[in-house]
Protein backbone atom coordinates (compact mmCIF):
# COMPACT_ATOMS: atom_id res chain seq x y z
CA UNK A 1 0.00 0.00 0.00
CA UNK A 2 1.21 3.47 -0.72
CA UNK A 3 0.22 6.66 1.06
CA UNK A 4 -1.18 9.47 -1.04
CA UNK A 5 -1.46 12.92 0.51
CA UNK A 6 -4.57 14.65 -0.71
CA UNK A 7 -5.08 17.70 1.54
CA UNK A 8 -8.36 18.21 -0.27
CA UNK A 9 -11.66 19.32 1.18
CA UNK A 10 -14.20 16.49 1.40
CA UNK A 11 -16.49 18.28 -1.01
CA UNK A 12 -13.82 18.66 -3.72
CA UNK A 13 -15.87 16.61 -6.22
CA UNK A 14 -18.81 18.97 -5.72
CA UNK A 15 -16.56 21.99 -6.23
CA UNK A 16 -15.47 20.61 -9.60
CA UNK A 17 -19.07 19.90 -10.66
CA UNK A 18 -20.07 23.40 -9.60
CA UNK A 19 -17.27 25.02 -11.60
CA UNK A 20 -18.29 23.09 -14.73
CA UNK A 21 -21.96 24.08 -14.32
CA UNK A 22 -21.01 27.74 -13.84
CA UNK A 23 -19.00 27.75 -17.07
CA UNK A 24 -21.91 26.22 -18.99
CA UNK A 25 -24.36 28.77 -17.60
CA UNK A 26 -22.02 31.58 -18.62
CA UNK A 27 -21.90 30.21 -22.16
CA UNK A 28 -25.68 29.86 -22.29
CA UNK A 29 -26.19 33.40 -20.99
CA UNK A 30 -28.11 32.36 -17.91
CA UNK A 31 -27.58 34.01 -14.54
CA UNK A 32 -28.15 31.61 -11.64
CA UNK A 33 -28.65 33.21 -8.23
CA UNK A 34 -28.38 30.99 -5.15
CA UNK A 35 -30.74 32.48 -2.58
CA UNK A 36 -30.06 31.37 0.99
CA UNK A 37 -31.71 32.25 4.30
CA UNK A 38 -33.25 30.82 7.43
CA UNK A 39 -36.90 29.76 7.25
CA UNK A 40 -39.30 32.67 7.25
CA UNK A 41 -36.82 35.36 6.22
CA UNK A 42 -39.07 36.33 3.32
CA UNK A 43 -37.55 34.53 0.31
CA UNK A 44 -40.88 34.01 -1.45
CA UNK A 45 -42.14 37.55 -0.81
CA UNK A 46 -38.86 38.99 -2.08
CA UNK A 47 -38.95 36.77 -5.17
CA UNK A 48 -42.57 37.62 -5.94
CA UNK A 49 -41.87 41.33 -5.83
CA UNK A 50 -38.63 41.00 -7.83
CA UNK A 51 -40.33 38.92 -10.55
CA UNK A 52 -43.13 41.48 -10.82
CA UNK A 53 -40.69 44.41 -11.04
CA UNK A 54 -38.43 42.71 -13.61
CA UNK A 55 -41.29 41.66 -15.86
CA UNK A 56 -39.22 42.30 -19.03
CA UNK A 57 -36.88 39.43 -18.09
CA UNK A 58 -37.52 35.73 -18.47
CA UNK A 59 -37.24 34.39 -14.96
CA UNK A 60 -37.48 30.87 -13.57
CA UNK A 61 -37.34 29.56 -10.02
CA UNK A 62 -35.84 26.32 -8.77
CA UNK A 63 -37.48 25.52 -5.43
CA UNK A 64 -35.55 23.47 -2.91
CA UNK A 65 -37.32 24.64 0.20
CA UNK A 66 -38.97 21.77 2.02
CA UNK A 67 -42.28 23.60 2.21
CA UNK A 68 -42.13 24.68 -1.37
CA UNK A 69 -45.37 23.63 -3.10
CA UNK A 70 -47.13 26.69 -1.77
CA UNK A 71 -44.12 28.76 -2.76
CA UNK A 72 -44.09 27.37 -6.30
CA UNK A 73 -47.78 28.20 -6.76
CA UNK A 74 -47.21 31.78 -5.61
CA UNK A 75 -44.35 32.19 -8.07
CA UNK A 76 -46.21 30.68 -11.03
CA UNK A 77 -49.18 32.95 -10.41
CA UNK A 78 -46.81 35.81 -11.30
CA UNK A 79 -45.97 34.31 -14.67
CA UNK A 80 -42.50 32.95 -13.89
CA UNK A 81 -41.77 29.27 -14.30
CA UNK A 82 -41.12 27.25 -11.17
CA UNK A 83 -39.99 23.72 -10.51
CA UNK A 84 -39.58 21.68 -7.35
CA UNK A 85 -36.04 20.36 -6.94
CA UNK A 86 -35.33 17.17 -5.07
CA UNK A 87 -32.78 17.32 -2.29
CA UNK A 88 -33.30 13.66 -1.35
CA UNK A 89 -33.97 14.71 2.22
CA UNK A 90 -30.73 16.62 2.50
CA UNK A 91 -30.25 19.96 4.18
CA UNK A 92 -28.76 21.72 1.17
CA UNK A 93 -28.58 21.78 -2.63
CA UNK A 94 -25.35 20.69 -4.29
CA UNK A 95 -24.12 21.16 -7.86
CA UNK A 96 -25.43 17.79 -9.07
CA UNK A 97 -28.95 18.40 -7.77
CA UNK A 98 -28.91 21.92 -9.20
CA UNK A 99 -27.87 20.63 -12.61
CA UNK A 100 -30.67 18.03 -12.57
CA UNK A 101 -33.18 20.71 -11.56
CA UNK A 102 -32.03 23.08 -14.31
CA UNK A 103 -32.25 20.33 -16.91
CA UNK A 104 -35.83 19.52 -15.86
CA UNK A 105 -36.65 23.22 -15.94
CA UNK A 106 -35.01 23.92 -19.31
CA UNK A 107 -33.08 27.19 -19.52
CA UNK A 108 -33.11 27.95 -23.27
CA UNK A 109 -35.41 30.96 -23.04
CA UNK A 110 -34.27 32.14 -19.63
CA UNK A 111 -32.28 35.16 -18.48
CA UNK A 112 -32.35 34.63 -14.76
CA UNK A 113 -32.88 31.60 -12.51
CA UNK A 114 -33.33 31.89 -8.76
CA UNK A 115 -32.39 28.83 -6.75
CA UNK A 116 -34.43 29.00 -3.56
CA UNK A 117 -32.15 26.94 -1.35
CA UNK A 118 -33.22 24.95 1.71
CA UNK A 119 -34.06 27.28 4.61
CA UNK A 120 -31.09 27.21 6.94
CA UNK A 121 -27.98 29.32 7.47
CA UNK A 122 -25.42 26.54 7.86
CA UNK A 123 -25.38 23.71 5.32
CA UNK A 124 -26.21 25.62 2.11
CA UNK A 125 -23.12 27.81 2.68
CA UNK A 126 -20.83 24.79 2.47
CA UNK A 127 -21.93 23.50 -0.89
CA UNK A 128 -21.22 25.36 -4.11
CA UNK A 129 -24.25 24.93 -6.38
CA UNK A 130 -22.65 26.36 -9.51
CA UNK A 131 -24.51 29.67 -9.17
CA UNK A 132 -22.69 32.79 -10.37
CA UNK A 133 -24.11 34.81 -7.49
CA UNK A 134 -24.76 33.86 -3.90
CA UNK A 135 -27.22 35.99 -2.02
CA UNK A 136 -28.25 35.62 1.58
CA UNK A 137 -31.32 37.11 3.19
CA UNK A 138 -31.41 38.12 6.82
CA UNK A 139 -34.69 39.55 8.07
CA UNK A 140 -34.82 42.29 10.68
CA UNK A 141 -36.72 40.15 13.25
CA UNK A 142 -33.91 37.54 13.18
CA UNK A 143 -31.50 39.94 14.90
CA UNK A 144 -28.27 41.78 14.11
CA UNK A 145 -26.05 39.18 15.79
CA UNK A 146 -26.37 36.62 12.99
CA UNK A 147 -22.98 37.43 11.37
CA UNK A 148 -21.40 36.35 14.66
CA UNK A 149 -23.35 33.09 14.77
CA UNK A 150 -23.16 32.03 11.13
CA UNK A 151 -19.92 33.57 9.82
CA UNK A 152 -19.49 31.16 6.89
CA UNK A 153 -22.76 32.18 5.26
CA UNK A 154 -21.72 35.85 5.37
CA UNK A 155 -18.22 35.06 4.13
CA UNK A 156 -19.49 33.06 1.16
CA UNK A 157 -22.19 35.48 -0.03
CA UNK A 158 -21.82 38.11 -2.74
CA UNK A 159 -24.77 40.07 -1.40
CA UNK A 160 -26.66 40.40 1.86
CA UNK A 161 -30.30 41.41 1.78
CA UNK A 162 -31.63 42.84 5.03
CA UNK A 163 -35.31 42.13 4.53
CA UNK A 164 -38.49 43.31 6.29
CA UNK A 165 -36.99 46.78 6.70
CA UNK A 166 -40.51 48.05 7.40
CA UNK A 167 -40.32 46.17 10.74
CA UNK A 168 -37.18 48.04 11.88
CA UNK A 169 -39.01 50.40 14.31
CA UNK A 170 -40.39 47.43 16.25
CA UNK A 171 -37.17 45.48 16.76
CA UNK A 172 -33.92 46.03 18.57
CA UNK A 173 -31.91 45.66 15.37
CA UNK A 174 -28.84 47.86 14.87
CA UNK A 175 -28.57 48.22 11.09
CA UNK A 176 -25.12 49.86 11.11
CA UNK A 177 -23.71 47.32 13.53
CA UNK A 178 -25.02 44.41 11.48
CA UNK A 179 -23.57 45.82 8.24
CA UNK A 180 -20.27 46.50 10.00
CA UNK A 181 -20.15 42.90 11.28
CA UNK A 182 -20.96 41.49 7.86
CA UNK A 183 -18.33 43.67 6.15
CA UNK A 184 -15.70 42.66 8.64
CA UNK A 185 -16.26 39.04 7.64
CA UNK A 186 -16.50 39.87 3.96
CA UNK A 187 -15.34 43.34 2.87
CA UNK A 188 -16.70 42.82 -0.67
CA UNK A 189 -20.26 41.92 0.33
CA UNK A 190 -22.98 44.13 -1.19
CA UNK A 191 -25.68 45.06 1.30
CA UNK A 192 -29.27 45.81 0.33
CA UNK A 193 -31.59 46.83 3.18
CA UNK A 194 -35.09 46.58 1.73
CA UNK A 195 -38.76 45.85 2.23
CA UNK A 196 -40.53 43.77 -0.39
CA UNK A 197 -43.77 44.88 1.23
CA UNK A 198 -43.36 48.65 0.90
CA UNK A 199 -40.90 48.54 -2.01
CA UNK A 200 -38.26 50.55 -0.13
CA UNK A 201 -34.74 49.62 -1.30
CA UNK A 202 -35.97 47.26 -4.04
CA UNK A 203 -34.57 49.43 -6.86
CA UNK A 204 -30.94 49.05 -5.74
CA UNK A 205 -31.23 45.26 -5.48
CA UNK A 206 -32.90 44.97 -8.87
CA UNK A 207 -30.33 47.27 -10.51
CA UNK A 208 -27.56 45.05 -9.11
CA UNK A 209 -29.24 41.96 -10.57
CA UNK A 210 -29.47 43.67 -13.97
CA UNK A 211 -25.79 44.62 -13.86
CA UNK A 212 -24.92 40.97 -13.34
CA UNK A 213 -27.06 39.54 -16.14
CA UNK A 214 -25.05 37.57 -18.66
CA UNK A 215 -25.11 38.64 -22.26
CA UNK A 216 -26.40 35.96 -24.60
CA UNK A 217 -23.70 35.09 -27.10
CA UNK A 218 -25.71 32.61 -29.14
CA UNK B 1 -28.56 14.93 7.15
CA UNK B 2 -25.49 17.09 6.88
CA UNK B 3 -23.20 14.10 7.45
CA UNK B 4 -24.89 12.14 4.67
CA UNK B 5 -24.27 14.90 2.15
CA UNK B 6 -20.63 15.15 3.13
CA UNK B 7 -20.05 11.39 3.01
CA UNK B 8 -21.69 11.24 -0.40
CA UNK B 9 -19.21 13.81 -1.74
CA UNK B 10 -16.30 12.23 0.08
CA UNK B 11 -17.03 8.88 -1.60
CA UNK B 12 -17.33 10.58 -4.98
CA UNK B 13 -14.08 12.51 -4.49
CA UNK B 14 -12.29 9.28 -3.56
CA UNK B 15 -13.75 7.42 -6.55
CA UNK B 16 -12.35 10.15 -8.81
CA UNK B 17 -8.96 10.02 -7.10
CA UNK B 18 -8.82 6.24 -7.48
CA UNK B 19 -9.55 6.55 -11.19
CA UNK B 20 -6.92 9.25 -11.75
CA UNK B 21 -4.21 7.51 -9.76
CA UNK B 22 -5.13 4.03 -11.03
CA UNK B 23 -5.84 2.65 -7.58
CA UNK B 24 -7.52 -0.72 -7.21
CA UNK B 25 -8.27 -0.53 -3.53
CA UNK B 26 -8.27 2.12 -0.82
CA UNK B 27 -7.17 0.72 2.55
CA UNK B 28 -7.65 3.74 4.76
CA UNK B 29 -8.87 7.31 4.57
CA UNK B 30 -7.64 9.88 7.07
CA UNK B 31 -9.90 12.85 7.62
CA UNK B 32 -9.17 15.95 9.64
CA UNK B 33 -12.37 17.17 11.22
CA UNK B 34 -12.64 20.51 13.03
CA UNK B 35 -14.16 20.49 16.50
CA UNK B 36 -16.85 22.93 15.44
CA UNK B 37 -17.34 21.71 11.86
CA UNK B 38 -20.84 20.62 12.84
CA UNK B 39 -19.98 17.02 11.98
CA UNK B 40 -21.09 14.41 14.52
CA UNK B 41 -18.38 11.80 14.20
CA UNK B 42 -20.50 8.82 15.35
CA UNK B 43 -23.15 9.62 12.80
CA UNK B 44 -20.49 10.31 10.18
CA UNK B 45 -19.03 6.82 10.67
CA UNK B 46 -22.52 5.29 10.35
CA UNK B 47 -23.09 7.11 7.06
CA UNK B 48 -19.65 6.01 5.87
CA UNK B 49 -20.44 2.35 6.65
CA UNK B 50 -23.68 2.71 4.72
CA UNK B 51 -22.06 4.10 1.57
CA UNK B 52 -18.84 2.05 1.61
CA UNK B 53 -20.23 -1.17 0.09
CA UNK B 54 -21.68 0.86 -2.78
CA UNK B 55 -18.21 1.94 -3.93
CA UNK B 56 -16.07 -1.08 -4.90
CA UNK B 57 -12.79 0.73 -4.35
CA UNK B 58 -13.78 1.73 -0.79
CA UNK B 59 -15.37 -1.54 0.22
CA UNK B 60 -12.69 -2.63 2.72
CA UNK B 61 -11.42 0.78 3.72
CA UNK B 62 -10.98 2.09 7.24
CA UNK B 63 -11.94 5.62 8.22
CA UNK B 64 -9.48 7.41 10.49
CA UNK B 65 -10.69 10.66 12.04
CA UNK B 66 -8.30 13.26 13.42
CA UNK B 67 -9.63 16.24 15.32
CA UNK B 68 -8.55 19.80 14.63
CA UNK B 69 -8.86 22.00 17.71
CA UNK B 70 -11.11 25.02 17.31
CA UNK B 71 -9.47 28.37 18.07
CA UNK B 72 -11.22 31.73 18.30
CA UNK B 73 -9.68 35.18 17.90
CA UNK B 74 -10.85 38.09 20.03
CA UNK B 75 -10.88 41.34 18.12
CA UNK B 76 -11.07 43.46 21.25
CA UNK B 77 -8.07 42.20 23.21
CA UNK B 78 -6.27 40.56 20.25
CA UNK B 79 -5.87 37.19 21.91
CA UNK B 80 -6.85 33.66 20.96
CA UNK B 81 -8.67 31.06 23.05
CA UNK B 82 -10.17 27.56 22.86
CA UNK B 83 -13.59 27.82 21.21
CA UNK B 84 -15.14 24.68 22.66
CA UNK B 85 -14.22 25.58 26.23
CA UNK B 86 -15.26 29.24 26.22
CA UNK B 87 -17.71 29.67 23.35
CA UNK B 88 -18.39 32.99 21.68
CA UNK B 89 -17.49 35.29 24.55
CA UNK B 90 -13.81 36.05 25.10
CA UNK B 91 -12.70 34.62 28.50
CA UNK B 92 -10.14 37.44 28.95
CA UNK B 93 -12.12 40.61 28.23
CA UNK B 94 -15.68 39.26 27.82
CA UNK B 95 -16.08 40.85 24.41
CA UNK B 96 -18.48 39.30 21.91
CA UNK B 97 -16.48 40.58 18.92
CA UNK B 98 -14.82 37.24 18.33
CA UNK B 99 -14.15 35.19 15.20
CA UNK B 100 -13.34 31.58 14.60
CA UNK B 101 -9.78 31.10 13.30
CA UNK B 102 -9.85 27.36 12.71
CA UNK B 103 -11.85 24.32 13.63
CA UNK B 104 -14.70 24.25 11.12
CA UNK B 105 -12.85 22.40 8.36
CA UNK B 106 -13.17 18.87 7.06
CA UNK B 107 -10.16 17.83 4.99
CA UNK B 108 -9.10 14.55 3.42
CA UNK B 109 -5.54 14.42 4.71
CA UNK B 110 -4.36 11.22 3.07
CA UNK B 111 -5.32 7.78 1.84
CA UNK B 112 -3.54 4.46 1.85
CA UNK B 113 -4.09 2.58 -1.36
CA UNK B 114 -3.05 -0.25 -3.61
CA UNK B 115 -2.22 0.45 -7.22
CA UNK B 116 -3.72 -1.47 -10.11
CA UNK B 117 -1.53 -4.08 -11.76
CA UNK B 118 0.32 -2.35 -14.66
CA UNK B 119 -1.50 -4.49 -17.24
CA UNK B 120 -4.84 -3.17 -15.97
CA UNK B 121 -3.92 0.43 -16.83
CA UNK B 122 -5.45 1.31 -20.17
CA UNK B 123 -2.94 2.63 -22.67
CA UNK B 124 -3.21 6.33 -23.46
Amino acid sequence: MKVIELKETVTASNDRDAEALREELNLRGVLLVNLMSGPGAGKTTLLSRTIRDLSDLKIAVLEADLDATVDAETIEALGARAIQAHTDGMCHMDAGMTRAGLEALGTEQTDLVFLENVGNLICPAEFDTGAQLRVMILSIPEGDDKPLKYPLMFRESDALILSKLDALPYFDFDLDKCIQRAKRLNPKIQVFPLSAKTGEGMAAWEAWLRENLIRKTV
Amino acid sequence: MHEMGIVLHLAKTLDETAKQEHLSKIGSVTLQVGEVSGILTDYFVECWDYFKPRHPVLKDSKLILETIEAVTWCDSCKRTYQTVRYGRECPYCHSGETWLLKGNECIIKQIEAEEEAPSAIPEQ
